[in-house]
């Protein structure tokens, strides 16, 4: 039946990831942008929180908690409200464990879920996008050709999230001429022909370390294939991607329009608050409105989700949404705070940068 | 849980308000906006038969409880209503705002009412021939600005004497003179009380002193009449009065104000409705054209009509959306009027984009009269006005957002 209350799981969680991100998170946000560095003791502390390790089966040392892609969406939003770049590096070992959970041969499980059940956190990453302006996830130019047994993977990825920091790497890859997509392959940073490059330069998430990623002639046995010849869900872990950045995309523009109506109730222009003008009073209304009507396209998708559904329409749907949204709303938050919204002590214009990401981007963190 | 999944029964009977739509409106929706003013009497005596009483903020009275009960409709009624309402709005949205029913007026009654009222003014579209009940509160020198109403109400002995014209009141002419029903007129007892003056009367069909001046011509929604009534010297009993005469700054107008909570949701329905009819025909227009629809792909891939037709989608499901939310919020006792006013402002700009797109995609063949295209682009732009306009409805989101009084923020 239609509903759209959280659980009281569901609420709770939320709760808690809300103050984190208030508390903790957001009054990071600048220095990291700034520097390039996210202070090691709040990436601990989100680890404690089990954001990661709660989904791990428990015979693998995590806590069994049933996945959902809604309360993944809810997680991601209220991170992401928090700063982007901190929450995507805190969620980023996803991308590696969750497509293993979902698709992965119970050896794969056994060998490799354990290593995100640890105390401290455990980096990982997936790479997905490639370094061409037509890149399309349906149309990947990374190949894994099979040879003997086994695979040679040829490919340049970019925007490979802590791929430096990560043990091995996730990569998706067109298989020969496999339909159902791209299969994604266990590559250890030490695997011969696998380069990481110098980290990434970017326009926004500055705080987070991104890398561009070639294949050469990079060698895997055929245990390195994730779920063996059956492979994976291609779509339905696009699917999750799009979700986690459509909810993203909604905390980005929440933050950004809750900082905007705050301001504009404190300043004040002939002698009264801006907000008290139409012209503002207007925009910040039709903020509100879009930052709602993104949360709900999310959750929609994410239910499909969570009914098995790969969703793919409905994902890419909210994605686009979202991101178009995302950035109308940071950058009407920069017009409301006006020529103190082009300065960096607020944060409105990081918002703007981090909004911009959203239609370039995919595959940086998952539900 | 959040979820947007209906049980089975209310799938059965959308299919069953869909077949009305397609079977009953579609057919003589180009006759009737074409034939402005004529009434399609025997769709009027069809959907009057059916018990169909869906209209705006009505309660559904004709249907048994046990069986709303059985399918969960009773619990979730303003959501089903949103349903049943871009059913048939998908159908067409001027016969669906002239299907006999009680109106706005009957959801003043309902909600201003005293009990004994409610059963004397509603008991009549529970039985015998077709009828309406209409509301009466725009007048000409105020529309948005509602409180400024100069209609006055003046009590002579047993009798309330009302003086005033009225525009932009939808079936007023049915519920006037063309059946046994009635108009809630907003009038003031009290000019120098502003909003706390303003009184809702119940006037009946056929009263003395109440005249339909005209019917106006309109861009859309042609085959729903709306009337302008002049009252002169229009006596009608003190019971008329729905609520308590006596001026205080509360109740009364304020009610009628807690309505639009309820009928700002089904508004938008209405409007998704239109929505939905303009993109399933061009979603369809395009298949047989072999224009492909493809999702997944990096949008720099997508063709421009690609482009078009996914943000009409979007936008129509976002809109949608908000409004089940808005009147989900409402069944479960919660106050809704910040989430009725965005899925108002949201419906009725994204559905007069997607309606004009929709033209635009077809071109000349949009263009035509030979379609409905461009009859859904002329009947979609009421919703972006009716119940609100999209301003006022950002003015409340944002008295809403930012704590504001309407001192504070006009």
């Amino acid at each position: 039946m239609v509903s759209f209350d959280l659980s009281e799981e569901q609420t709770m969680i939320r709760d808690t990831v809300a103050a984190f991100a208030r508390d903790e998170v957001r009054p990071a946000a600048r220095m990291a942008d700034e520097s390039g560095a996210i202070p090691p003791a709040l990436i601990a502390k989100s680890w404690d929180l089990g954001l990661v390790r709660g989904a791990i089966p428990e015979q693998f040392g995590g806590y069994g908690d049933t996945r959902s892609a809604v309360t993944g969406a809810i997680v991601a939003e209220e991170l992401a409200f928090g700063d982007l770049s901190i929450a995507i590096h805190m969620l980023a070992p996803r991308l590696a464990a969750y497509p293993l959970i979902e698709f992965g041969s119970d050896e794969q499980r056994a060998r490799l879920l354990a290593g995100f059940a640890r105390d401290e956190f455990a980096a990982g990453s997936a790479a997905l996008m490639e370094p061409r302006f037509d890149f399309d996830v349906a149309d990947l130019a990374t190949r894994a050709a099979r040879a003997g047994t086994g695979y040679v993977l040829n490919g340049a990825k970019c925007y490979v999230p802590l791929g430096a920091e990560s043990e091995w790497i996730l990569v998706y890859a067109a298989c020969g001429s496999e339909a159902g997509g791209a299969a994604g392959f266990i590559v250890p940073r030490a695997a011969p022909g696998l380069v990481v490059a110098a980290r990434e330069r970017n326009m926004g998430l500055k705080g987070l370390a991104t890398y561009e990623v070639t294949l050469e002639n990079c060698k895997l046995g055929a245990e390195a294939r994730i779920g063996g010849d059956g492979g994976l869900n291609f779509t339905r872990i696009v699917g999750q991607t799009r979700v986690a950045a459509a909810a993203m995309a909604t905390g980005v523009a929440r933050a950004a329009y809750e900082y905007a109506r705050a301001y504009a109730k404190e300043r004040k222009a002939f002698g009264v608050p801006i907000a008290t003008k139409q012209a503002i009073a207007f925009m910040l209304a039709e903020m509100a409105i879009e930052v709602d009507a993104m949360r709900l396209l999310t959750w929609e998708a994410a239910a499909r989700l969570d009914r098995g559904e790969d969703a793919l329409k409905e994902g890419y749907q909210a994605r686009n949404y979202a991101a178009q949204a995302a950035l109308v709303v940071t950058d009407n938050a920069v017009q409301t705070l006006g020529g103190h919204g082009y300065i960096r002590e607020h944060p409105v214009e990081l918002f703007l940068r981090n909004a911009r990401g959203f239609a370039v981007l995919e595959g940086l963190a998952t539900v | 849980m959040i979820d947007f999944e209906f049980e089975p029964p209310v799938a059965g009977q959308l299919k069953m308000y869909h077949a009305v739509a397609k079977q009953m409106m579609r057919p003589i929706s180009r006759e009737y906006d074409e034939r402005e003013h004529e009434k399609p009497w025997q769709f009027y005596e069809a959907m009057w038969a059916a018990g169909q009483t869906l209209g705006p903020g009505t309660e559904p009275a004709k249907s048994s409880d046990a069986a709303k009960a059985a399918t969960g409709t009773a619990k979730l009624r303003n959501l089903y209503t949103c349903l049943s309402t871009e059913e048939l709005c998908w159908g067409d949205a001027g016969l669906f705002l002239s299907i006999p029913n009680p109106g706005l007026g009957g959801a003043a009654v309902a909600a201003a009412g005293t009990p004994e009222q409610k059963e004397r003014f509603l008991k009549r579209f529970r039985e015998g021939k077709p009828k309406w009940g209409a509301m009466a509160i725009t007048e000409p020198g105020c529309g948005s600005d509602s409180a400024a109403v100069t209609t006055t109400a003046t009590r002579d002995g047993d009798h309330w004497v009302i003086n005033g014209t009225k525009i932009f009141c939808t079936a007023g002419q049915m519920s006037a003179e063309q059946s046994e029903g009635f108009v809630v007129v907003w009038a003031t007892v009290d000019r120098s009380a502003g909003r706390a003056g303003i009184k809702p009367f119940v006037v009946e069909h056929h009263t003395p002193g109440m005249t339909v001046a005209r019917v106006e011509h309109k861009l859309g929604i042609r085959a729903s009449d709306t009337a302008m009534l002049i009252f002169d010297n229009c006596r009608v009993p003190a019971d008329c009065l729905l609520g308590s005469a006596e001026v205080k700054p509360t109740g009364g107008f304020k009610d009628v104000m807690a309505t639009f909570d309820a009928t700002r949701p089904i508004v938008a329905a209405m409007a998704i409705g239109v929505g939905r009819a303009a993109l399933d025909f061009v979603r369809d227009f395009l298949r047989d054209h072999q224009v492909p629809i493809r999702y997944g792909l990096s949008p720099r891939r997508l063709t421009a009509v690609e482009r078009d037709f996914m943000e009409m989608e979007v936008q129509l499901k976002a809109a949608r959306l908000l409004t089940w939310r808005a009147a989900w919020m409402l069944d479960v006792g919660l106050r809704n009027s910040l989430e009725a006013s965005m899925a108002k402002a949201k419906a009725g700009k994204a559905v007069t984009l997607i309606t004009q797109k929709a033209v635009e995609i077809l071109g000349p063949l949009g263009y035509s009269r030979k379609l409905l295209v461009e009859k859904w682009m002329r009947d979609a732009k009421i919703n972006d006005i009716f119940e609100g306009t999209q301003q006022i409805n950002l003015m409340i989101i944002a008295r809403r957002i930012f704590d504001y009084s309407s001192k504070e923020l006009n």
